[in-house]
Formats: C-alpha cells, sequence, structure tokens
C-alpha cells in the first residue's frame, strides 16, 4: 500500500507536466493549471499522510525498489524509494511550497509582457512548475546514486528551461546556459564521487553502501603517484563539489544570482526553497559517509561560512528587489553548508525547512511588489508601499524576521542551532567559521530591512505616485498568507525534536565524539520558551537587532551617510560591485580559454597538420590522377568511373594473390 | 536460435532488391519510388523484429546461423548470424531506415529513384557487414558499401563534395584494404575463412600485432579515431540529410563493431599490449575533439565532431579491460566499460541520427547550416524548438535520455581501470554540454534574428512523426535500457573470456 501512495505521489506531478505541456493548446489556460494543481494536490495530501507515518508514528524504514532499470556486470541498478523521517519532511516541503507557487502562479502568469495571449507560454510554465516537482521528489525519494544523479540532472534541466523563459531575452539564456554549465561543473565532481562509490563498494544502492562503509575506513588511493589519500575523504569531496554546484556554493555560486532572470515563480521554487537546498539534503542523506572524514567535514564548514558571509555582503549593494534575495539565499545556503560541516545535519536540515517557507515567502511576496510596480524590479524606484500593499507588507515583514532570526520565529530557532553548533564544533577552522558566521547574522539583517525600508517605508517615489498601485489578487496574496503561518510558527515544534536528535534519527547518522546538537541538547536546552530567553542573552540576535537599527538609520534616518560611505571606500564598493570578480575570472579563464584552445586545436592540428599535411598531399594527388580519367571520359560522370576503377583494383589484388 | 526461414538473408536481400526494383521501375516515377521504398524499408524493419522476440538471451552462441558454401576452392562461405554484439546493430539499421527513406521524402527532386534506390542497397549491405561471419563475405559488403554511400554524396551533396567524396573514400578504401590482407594471412593459417575460425586458432605475438595494426586502421577511420577522423567533418557537411544520418547512425558503428568482432577475440594479447594506444586516442577524441567542436559555426561540422568524441567513449569502453585485469586482478567492472560501450553505440545512433535530421528540417528550409544564419528558431517553430532541446539534452548524456546510460557506464568502468580515464572521460560532461547548448542558445532561441527565420513554418506531420519515433525511442532507452543490456549479457561476458584468453 506504502508503495503504492509513494509512487503516485512520484508520478503524479509527471503526468500534470505531460497534460500541460503536450496537450496545452487543446486544454486550454484552465485546463493546464487545473490538470497541474491536481496532480500536486494529489502528491502534497499523500505525502502529508507520509509525513505523518514517519515523522508521528514513527514508520519503519521503507526501502524497496520500483523496477530495474538495468543489470549489468551483475549488479542491479534499481529506481526505488528510500523512505524516512527525512524524506517524507523533505517530500512535503516539496510539494507544500509546489503547491503554493502554482496556485500564486495563476496570478502572476496571467498576463505577460513577452509573449502575447496566443502563445501557450502559460500552460508551458505550468508544465515545467508540475515536471520540476516530480524532477525533485524523484531526487529526494531515491534509494540509489543513480536515481539521485536523475533527479539532481532533471531539476537542473528544468531550471535551465525556467531561467530561459524568457527565450527571447538575451540575458535569460546567457544566465540559463550558464547555469546548466556551472551546475555541470559540479556534477563532474558529482559523477566521480558516485564512480568511486561504484568502484570501491561496487554498489550504487545508498543501504548496501552504508552497510560497506566500515570496509574501507582505513583504505587509501593515490592518483598522483606518492600522495595518499583517504578514499572516503576524496569520494566525499567529490560528491560535495556536486552539492557546491547545486546549492551554490562558493565559488560555484555564479550561476544563482543570474537565475533571477527566470519568472519570480520559480525564483521562490526552484532558486530558494528546494532545488538549492538539493546538495545539503544529499549531505545529510549521506551523512554516515561524512562523518567518516573530519577533513571533509572541516573543507564543508569553511566553504559554507564563507559563502555565508561573502554572499550576504553582496546583499548590501544589490538594488533589485530580487537580487537582494537572491543573494540572501546564497548567504543562507552557506549557513546549512556550514552547519553540515559541524556535523550538524539535523540543524541544517531544519533550517533547509524553515528557510523553504520564509524565503519562498519573501520571494513571492517580492514577485508580488513586481506585480503591483508593472514589473520593475529597482528598489530606488519604491517607497512607501506599505500604504497600497498591506498583506504583501506583512508577509515581508514576517519573512524577514525570520530570515534575520528573530527570536520566536522559525529562523530563529533554526539559526541559532547551526550557531551554536559550530561554536561548539572542534573542529578545523571553526571558529574562523564561527567569526563569519556571526558577522553574517549581522549582515542579513542590514540587507534585509534596507530592502524592506526601501520598498515599503519612507518616501513614495515618483512613479509610485504617478501610478495606481494595488494589492495583488487572491490567487497571489492566499499563498502568502499559507507560507507565513509555518515561517513563523514552524521553529516552535521542530527545536526540540531537531536537537534531541530524535526527529531525524532513523535518518542522520552522527558519531557521538561530533554530536554537537546533543551537547547543546544536553546543556543549554530546558525548554522552547527557555531558549527564546536564553537567545536574548547572545550575540547572534543583538547583532540581527543592531542590523536593523543600522538599516534604519541609513535609510530612513541618514541617507547621506551610506551615500558619503560609497564614495570613500571606493576600492571596496568596486569589489562588490565585481561580486569580487569571479565572473570576469572565469569569462577570462574558462570562456575564452576553451574558445582559443579549441581554435587552436582545429586550425594548427586539425587543419593545419592532419588535413593539409598528411590528407591533401595524397587527396591532391589522386585528384590530379581523377582529373585525367575525367579528360578521358566522354560523361560527367566521372566519380562512378573512379569507383569502378577502384572497384576492379581491389578485385584484382584478391585474384592475383 | 533459429526461426523456419532464413530471417538474416531476407532482412539483407529484402532491401537489396527493392532498391534495384525502384531503380530501375522507378525512372521518372518518383511517387513509386518513395512509397515503394518506405514500404520495403518498413516491411523490413517489422521483419527484423523477431531478431529480438525470438533472441535467445542465454547463449553467447551465434544464432539464426545460415551457413552455405560460396566459393568451395577457396573455402568461403555463405555464412550468417548473430549474437548480442550484433542483434542490436542490426534493429538499429532497419529501424533508422524508415526514418531516412521519410526524411527525404519531400527534399530530394532530382533522381528520387537512384536515390532511393542507393538508400534501400546501403541498408542491406548494412546489415549483412553486422551479420556476416565470413571475413570475405563481410569484406565484400564492407568494400559494396562505399559505392552506394560515394554516390549519394557525389551526387545530392553540397559544393565541395567532389573533396568530400574523395576524402571519405581513400580513407576508408585505403584503411580496408589492411583488413583484407589480415583475413588473407588468417585464411593461410588456418584454412578457412570463418570469423569464428580466427576467433578460435592460436597466433604468434609478432603476428598479432600486425594483424591488429591492420584491423585497427580500418576500424579506426571508419569510427573514425584521431588522428583519421578529418574526413568526417567533411563527408557531414557535404553530405545530404539522410546520407549524413546513415553516415553517423550505422556506419560508424561498423567500426566499433569491427573492435569486438574481430580485434579482441582473434588478437587479445596483441590487444593487452597495444590497449594503451586505443585508450589514449580515444580520450584524446573525447577531450581534444570536444574543444574543436565548441568552435564549429557550422552545425552540422559541430554535430560530426561531435559524433567523434561520443565514439571515443566506445573504443574507451572496449578496451578498458585489460587495465582493470592488470589493476584489480579480475575482470569485475570490464562488462560494464564493454556493455557501456555497446549502449553507446545504439544510443549515439538514435541521437545523432536525430540531431541530423534536426539539422536537415533546417537546412530544407533556409538553406544554411551556419549558426550564425540563425536564432529564435523557437520563435516561429515552436515544435521544433521542443525536440532540437530534447535532442541536444540527449547529446550532453541527460539523465533520463539514452545518451547518459553508455556514458555513465563507461565513466564508471574507466573509473575503475584508471582514476585518470575517468576524470578525462568525465570532462565530457562540462564540454559536452558546453558546445552542444551553445549552439542551441545561439540557433534556437534569442529573439527572431532575421526575415527568413520569421518566415519559417514548424514540423510538418511527416518531420514530426520522425521526430517523436526517435525522441520516444530516446527516452525509452534512458529510462529503461534493460531490455537492451538483456540480451548483450552473454555475449560481452563470452568476449570478455575470449578477450583475455592468451592465444600465444
Amino acid at each position: 500500500m506504502l508503495h503504492f501512495i509513494l509512487t503516485v505521489i512520484l508520478l503524479s506531478p509527471l503526468f500534470g507536466s505531460i497534460a500541460a505541456g503536450l496537450f496545452g493548446r487543446k486544454i486550454g489556460r484552465r485546463g493546464a493549471h487545473s490538470a497541474t494543481i491536481f496532480s500536486v494536490v494529489v502528491s502534497t495530501v499523500l505525502s502529508a499522510y507520509v509525513f505523518f507515518e514517519y515523522v508521528f508514528n514513527g514508520a519503519e524504514v521503507y526501502n524497496a525498489a520500483l523496477y530495474t532499470w538495468m543489470v549489468s556486470d551483475g549488479i542491479r541498478f534499481e529506481i526505488g524509494f528510500l523512505v524516512d523521517s527525512l524524506t517524507a519532511t523533505m517530500m512535503l516541503v516539496v510539494t507544500f511550497v509546489s503547491l503554493m507557487v502554482h496556485i500564486y502562479t495563476i496570478g502572476y502568469m496571467d498576463h505577460d509582457e513577452d509573449y502575447d495571449h496566443s502563445n501557450a507560454y502559460y500552460q508551458r510554465f505550468f508544465s515545467y512548475l508540475s515536471l520540476f516537482t516530480f524532477s525533485m521528489l524523484s531526487l529526494v525519494m531515491a534509494n540509489n546514486f543513480l536515481q539521485l544523479f536523475f533527479g539532481w540532472e532533471a531539476v537542473g534541466l528544468v531550471s535551465y528551461l525556467l531561467i530561459g523563459f524568457y527565450m527571447k531575452r538575451e540575458s535569460a539564456i546567457t544566465a540559463n546556459l550558464k547555469a546548466f554549465l556551472v551546475n555541470r561543473v559540479g556534477d563532474f565532481g558529482f559523477i566521480l564521487g558516485i564512480a568511486m562509490v561504484f568502484v570501491y563498494f561496487n554498489t550504487l544502492d545508498y543501504q548496501e553502501f552504508f552497510d560497506r562503509l566500515a570496509e574501507h575506513e582505513h583504505t587509501m588511493m593515490s592518483f598522483i603517484p606518492g600522495l595518499e589519500w583517504s578514499v572516503i575523504t576524496v569520494m566525499v569531496i567529490l560528491l560535495f563539489i556536486g552539492a557546491m554546484g547545486k546549492s551554490a556554493q562558493m565559488p560555484l555560486h555564479v550561476w544563482l544570482p543570474e537565475s533571477m532572470e527566470g519568472p519570480t515563480p520559480i525564483s521562490a521554487l526552484i532558486h530558494a526553497a528546494t532545488m538549492v537546498t538539493a546538495g545539503i539534503f544529499m549531505v545529510a542523506r549521506l551523512s554516515p559517509a561524512y562523518e567518516m572524514s573530519e577533513a571533509a567535514l572541516a573543507f564543508i564548514l569553511v566553504v559554507g561560512a564563507l559563502t555565508a558571509f561573502m554572499m550576504g555582503l553582496l546583499g548590501i549593494i544589490q538594488n533589485d528587489i530580487k537580487r537582494v534575495v537572491a543573494y540572501s539565499t546564497l548567504s543562507q545556503l552557506g549557513y546549512m553548508t556550514a552547519a553540515l560541516g559541524a556535523s550538524a545535519y539535523a540543524a541544517s536540515m531544519f533550517h533547509v525547512l524553515t528557510h523553504a517557507f520564509f524565503k519562498a515567502l519573501l520571494f513571492l511576496a517580492a514577485g508580488s511588489v513586481i506585480i503591483a510596480m508593472h514589473h520593475i524590479q529597482d528598489i530606488r524606484q519604491m517607497g512607501g508601499l506599505k500604504r497600497h500593499m498591506p498583506v504583501t507588507y506583512w508577509a515581508v515583514l514576517l519573512g524577514s524576521l525570520a530570515l534575520i532570526g528573530f527570536p520566536g520565529f522559525s529562523g530563529f530557532f533554526s539559526k541559532d542551532s547551526i550557531l551554536l553548533a559550530v561554536n561548539q564544533t572542534d573542529s578545523w577552522g571553526s571558529s574562523f567559521a564561527y567569526t563569519l558566521l556571526l558577522m553574517g547574522v549581522f549582515v542579513t539583517a542590514f540587507y534585509s530591512f534596507r530592502m524592506f525600508f526601501l520598498v515599503f517605508h519612507g518616501e513614495e517615489s515618483d512613479y509610485v505616485k504617478s501610478h495606481k498601485i494595488h494589492e495583488s489578487p487572491k490567487v497571489v496574496t492566499v499563498p502568502l498568507i499559507l507560507l507565513a503561518i509555518p515561517s513563523v510558527v514552524l521553529g516552535w515544534f521542530m527545536i526540540e525534536p531537531v536537537l534531541s536528535g530524535r526527529y531525524f534519527a532513523d535518518a542522520i547518522t552522527v558519531l557521538p565524539s561530533h554530536d554537537v546538537l546533543a551537547n547543546i541538547y544536553a546543556t543549554q536546552f530546558d525548554n522552547v520558551l527557555g531558549f527564546i530567553m536564553h537567545g536574548f542573552m547572545t550575540l547572534p540576535v543583538w547583532l540581527a537587532l543592531a542590523g536593523v537599527a543600522l538599516a534604519w538609520l541609513f535609510y530612513m534616518k541618514r541617507p547621506d551617510i551610506p551615500a558619503w560611505i560609497q564614495s570613500k571606500c571606493t576600492r571596496a564598493n568596486y569589489v562588490l560591485e565585481n561580486a569580487y570578480g569571479f565572473d570576469r575570472f572565469n569569462d577570462i579563464v574558462f570562456v575564452k580559454g576553451s574558445l582559443r584552445l579549441g581554435r587552436f586545436f582545429w586550425r594548427s592540428i586539425d587543419m593545419r597538420v592532419i588535413d593539409t599535411g598528411m590528407v591533401n598531399g595524397t587527396v591532391r594527388r589522386v585528384s590530379d590522377m581523377a582529373t585525367m580519367f575525367r579528360e578521358s571520359q566522354t560523361g560527367y560522370m566521372y566519380h562512378y568511373a573512379f569507383v569502378m576503377i577502384f572497384g576492379l583494383l581491389g578485385l584484382l589484388i584478391w585474384a592475383l594473390w | 536460435m533459429s526461426l523456419g526461414y532464413p530471417i538474416l538473408s531476407t532482412l539483407i536481400w529484402l532491401p537489396i532488391i527493392a532498391g534495384l526494383i525502384v531503380l530501375f521501375a522507378g525512372r521518372n516515377n518518383p511517387g513509386f519510388a518513395k512509397w515503394f521504398s518506405l514500404g520495403a524499408a518498413v516491411l523490413t524493419f517489422i521483419l527484423s523484429l523477431p531478431l529480438y522476440v525470438a533472441f535467445d538471451t542465454t547463449t553467447s552462441a551465434m544464432q539464426f546461423v545460415e551457413r552455405v558454401s560460396w566459393i568451395p576452392q577457396y573455402n568461403i562461405e555463405y555464412f550468417l548470424g548473430v549474437d548480442g554484439l550484433s542483434m542490436p546493430l542490426v534493429l538499429l539499421t532497419t529501424f533508422t531506415q524508415v526514418l531516412v527513406i521519410a526524411s527525404a521524402w519531400t527534399v530530394i527532386k532530382d533522381r528520387v529513384e537512384q536515390y532511393m534506390g542507393a538508400f534501400m542497397i546501403m541498408q542491406g549491405l548494412m546489415i549483412g557487414v553486422f551479420t556476416a561471419l565470413d571475413s570475405i563475405l563481410f569484406y565484400v559488403f564492407w568494400e559494396a558499401l562505399l559505392i552506394p554511400m560515394f554516390i549519394v554524396i557525389g551526387k545530392w551533396g553540397g559544393p565541395k563534395r567532389v573533396y568530400a567524396t574523395l576524402k571519405f573514400f581513400l580513407y576508408t578504401f585505403l584503411g580496408s584494404v589492411f583488413m583484407l590482407v589480415a583475413f588473407l594471412y588468417l585464411f593461410f593459417q588456418s584454412g578457412s575463412f570463418s570469423i569464428l575460425d580466427f576467433h578460435a586458432m592460436p597466433i604468434g605475438m609478432t603476428a598479432q600485432i600486425l594483424i591488429f595494426l591492420a584491423f585497427l586502421i580500418a576500424f579506426a577511420v571508419k569510427i573514425p579515431m584521431f588522428p583519421v577522423h578529418t574526413w568526417l567533418p567533411d563527408a557531414h557537411v557535404e553530405a545530404p540529410t539522410a546520407g549524413s544520418v546513415v553516415l553517423a547512425a550505422i556506419m560508424l558503428k561498423m567500426g566499433g563493431y569491427g573492435f569486438v568482432r574481430f580485434s579482441l577475440p582473434i588478437t587479445p594479447d596483441a590487444s593487452m599490449t597495444l590497449d594503451w594506444l586505443i585508450i589514449g586516442l580515444s580520450l584524446i577524441a573525447i577531450v581534444y575533439i570536444a574543444f574543436v567542436a565548441l568552435i564549429q559555426t557550422d552545425m552540422k561540422k559541430l554535430v560530426a565532431y561531435s559524433s567523434i568524441a561520443h565514439m571515443g567513449f566506445v573504443t574507451l569502453g572496449i578496451f578498458l579491460v585489460y587495465s582493470i585485469v592488470s589493476k584489480t586482478g579480475d575482470v569485475q567492472g570490464a562488462a560494464l566499460g564493454m556493455e557501456g560501450a555497446m549502449v553507446q553505440m545504439i544510443s549515439h545512433g538514435f541521437i545523432s541520427g536525430a540531431m541530423f535530421l534536426a539539422i536537415g528540417v533546417l537546412y530544407d528550409r533556409m538553406h544554411t547550416r551556419e549558426i550564425g544564419a540563425y536564432g529564435g528558431v523557437v520563435n516561429t517553430m515552436p515544435w521544433f524548438g521542443f525536440f532540437a532541446v530534447l535532442f541536444a539534452m540527449a547529446n550532453a548524456g541527460l539523465p533520463g535520455t539514452s545518451g547518459f546510460v553508455g556514458e555513465f557506464m563507461v565513466i564508471l568502468s574507466a573509473f575503475k581501470a584508471n582514476v585518470w580515464f575517468g576524470v578525462l572521460a568525465a570532462t565530457t560532461l562540462i564540454v559536452g554540454a558546453a558546445y552542444t547548448l551553445w549552439m542551441i542558445k545561439r540557433v534556437i532561441f534569442g529573439s527572431v534574428a532575421n526575415e527568413e527565420v520569421a518566415k519559417l513554418q514548424d514540423l510538418n506531420r511527416r518531420e514530426f512523426a520522425i521526430m517523436a519515433t526517435l525522441a520516444f525511442v530516446i527516452i525509452l532507452l534512458g529510462v529503461w535500457p534493460n531490455p537492451l543490456l538483456e540480451v548483450m549479457h552473454s555475449s560481452v561476458d563470452n568476449l570478455l573470456i575470449q578477450a583475455t584468453t592468451s592465444k600465444l
């Protein structure tokens, strides 16, 4: 029965997608959004049931094959399900956020400047949304690396299609190509990691892989003569490189800001709530392997902390409302990654969940602002919108409070768990990471409320004064309200089970010596209220409040101060404006370098050495002969004759032998 | 396994006879030539299905065998049969043929009967290559194939067709002469031309090396491998669409097939000694050729180079076995690479065929293959855009398409043989996606680039049917490759035993 339910959960959005995608014109707009929304409702309701069974009733871990993809070399490659509390939670988050985004899209995509009404763009968009839901579900429900990779690439494909949804815009189709290729750089590491799993464990099945992990605890490998590495360390770092691509960790983060070229609903669903957390999920899923390599964990911790801080800084100088939220996503992904590095997988997944809700909320609210502003995204042209759009205003306020970790909001619990965990861990680089993350808290609050004040408070801009700005329709505001609820309250219910380790007990493995969360639970946690009160006595909350206050001072009270700073610190501003120069470096070294290399190979080796040198010498001689033959023939079918001569020659050789 | 009738002979001679009928009876009657060819191609495809259905997957022995004496003085036989290595290639041929005939429906206006006749005859000969078990019979089919292809490119080809045909012909012809010499040597040693007898006979090391090199020249040209690959882009660019499809989808596979049918089983010791050469050239094909593909401005050239890179996976997968055995002491992991190579051949048949057909669709409308002449095609041809992106993703090895399966298997196996083989092979994930999707970006996406693009008509029913059929097969094989792999296991296991058993 469970098997059947899981199959329906997985396949239902796929059918919705096919209906809207291939038959979109026949069933029309209504048909397309009804079909896809129905298919996602089915998945959501059934996922809620599965969630209830696993998280509240503690059902047995379910691990079974759906079908055999192939058998080769005596190894079965299967497609199947591994369902435990981790999977069940992700399933519910993915389907629920997806459902909200589906509903919201009815309002958001109703009119579009890029397409006229005869174009079936609307149906296509719904088809992609459902296809994404299917892909993401197959990723989180996988019980093996093959299916994980399938889901991994499939979400990448849909992301590619959706970033480039406005396919007439050069910026959109450049951004989607970049996103796909940067992700492929991560996948390069990822597939090598999978290859290592295959080579050393002879299976791609998670459970068999976990069972055999101990055999290779001390196995060493050497791929550069003279240097020996632990197999497990190399393997998990390669897999993590895949996560760096998908979850946009430095230096593979460059695609995410540009992914904002896509329509806002998908920025919320794919590039904030779900797909970008796939890397985090993967590491948590493979926690038994990551636990065995302290070196890999330290690496992950430092990468995450650097991303959290450096990307947050970039959020401060963005003026595009979506880009502010995008950099904030990058920064929050850094927090999640850092938590993984501190072995606080549960805290990291906790942040994935709270972030999914409050970031989807923020993105959809930003989209609501964009609708109201008639697709103007520059926050300097906004201001004073509070009066015009009260629901959106409250949505952004609640989302931002959750984001900065204001005590009592969901983000407070998850982020505080991460900070406490990183503070507690004694891994290499942990104090450096902790410092970065602390500074990140201040930065987060600053850029979030900078945007909040500029958009909703202060003077109305000329544009706002001269245009009629009104609140978005119900299909837009209802999802906002539904997302705001978990953004506020989720933490209250989850903090205790997460810290105690009870929540993900059947899914996540942590070595006792690494188990910082258990330590926190034992020493610093009495009850939820106590945890909140405790928050007020620690640095992060005050840093966050200081960030809010400073944003208020800079952008409400004394707008001359930031302008003055900007004019004084030109160098720092230059660095930030260019996002640390990653794009320029990649362009010069990788893009231009590859093209130059290709041109060299083609012109110098293929054409000059091989063709001109070796081949055409021969061909020219034969060609001369052909001309001779042609002259001796009456017709113009010289090449027929040429074939016959060669054929005859061949026969002759054969006969004479 | 055998049926009540000579199925392999039927599959060879039915298209050839149909081709001759078309050639003579179809003059001045293009309608007849087209419908008759299509009918014959469909019939051949249907008749080839029993090969799969009745195939015995438990044995590596040759099935559906037909064996009669042909030239008794030299012990030359008319000897046909298939195993798990050749049967899928026969089906690929009969399947592709239907699409090839359909693709030329309205484009070819000049001497339709000759065009159709040439393709029908070619089909019979290609099936002959994959089913012949007598080396002279094999050689006859192999060489005879050059003639219709030569005519197709030379007559219906582009402006530089003479150069291209000469290059194509000389390369392949010179290559195969060495193969013939090898066959004759083997005949004098064994007194038989049977390929199966060649498999069983002991051969000294020097002779093995020479035979291996002779085979290598023939097969490397066909595949083609670096550095004898430069004929392929030229031939593709000049060939008409259907010619490119046959060339890429099937003819290139004859080289890969040659390695598994001849090189590994006949000269296992030489293969072991020289495997580094093949692996090196394969990795060059994968890495170097991918960069060359990146900068092409002609769509057909780009796909032609991409074919070479993808065929690099075939040769890599086939020759991984020796490194794996010498590193780990047993063949575990080698079958994955070998089967990956076979899957890659079939998959590449579909994907490269689809890519060339897609380019043909554009060429028929705009008469140019220059990437720069296009832009924003999806605005006027939405269905075409859909298929083009799908095929491009398959070409970039996206999981869920057939393009992923073979590459994945070969990368895994290569990593087992040597970490660096795996690393270099995996670069295709990045560069392969780069050249394919960059082309898609410039051709398919964007705003309408010029007035010609604005006037484009979307796929008609015939084109839609061709594209949809290929899309279906590509996805089916990607989602469920097991039916294809099932038929290979016994033959691949047997091949690995042959390849690792010394003949000295």
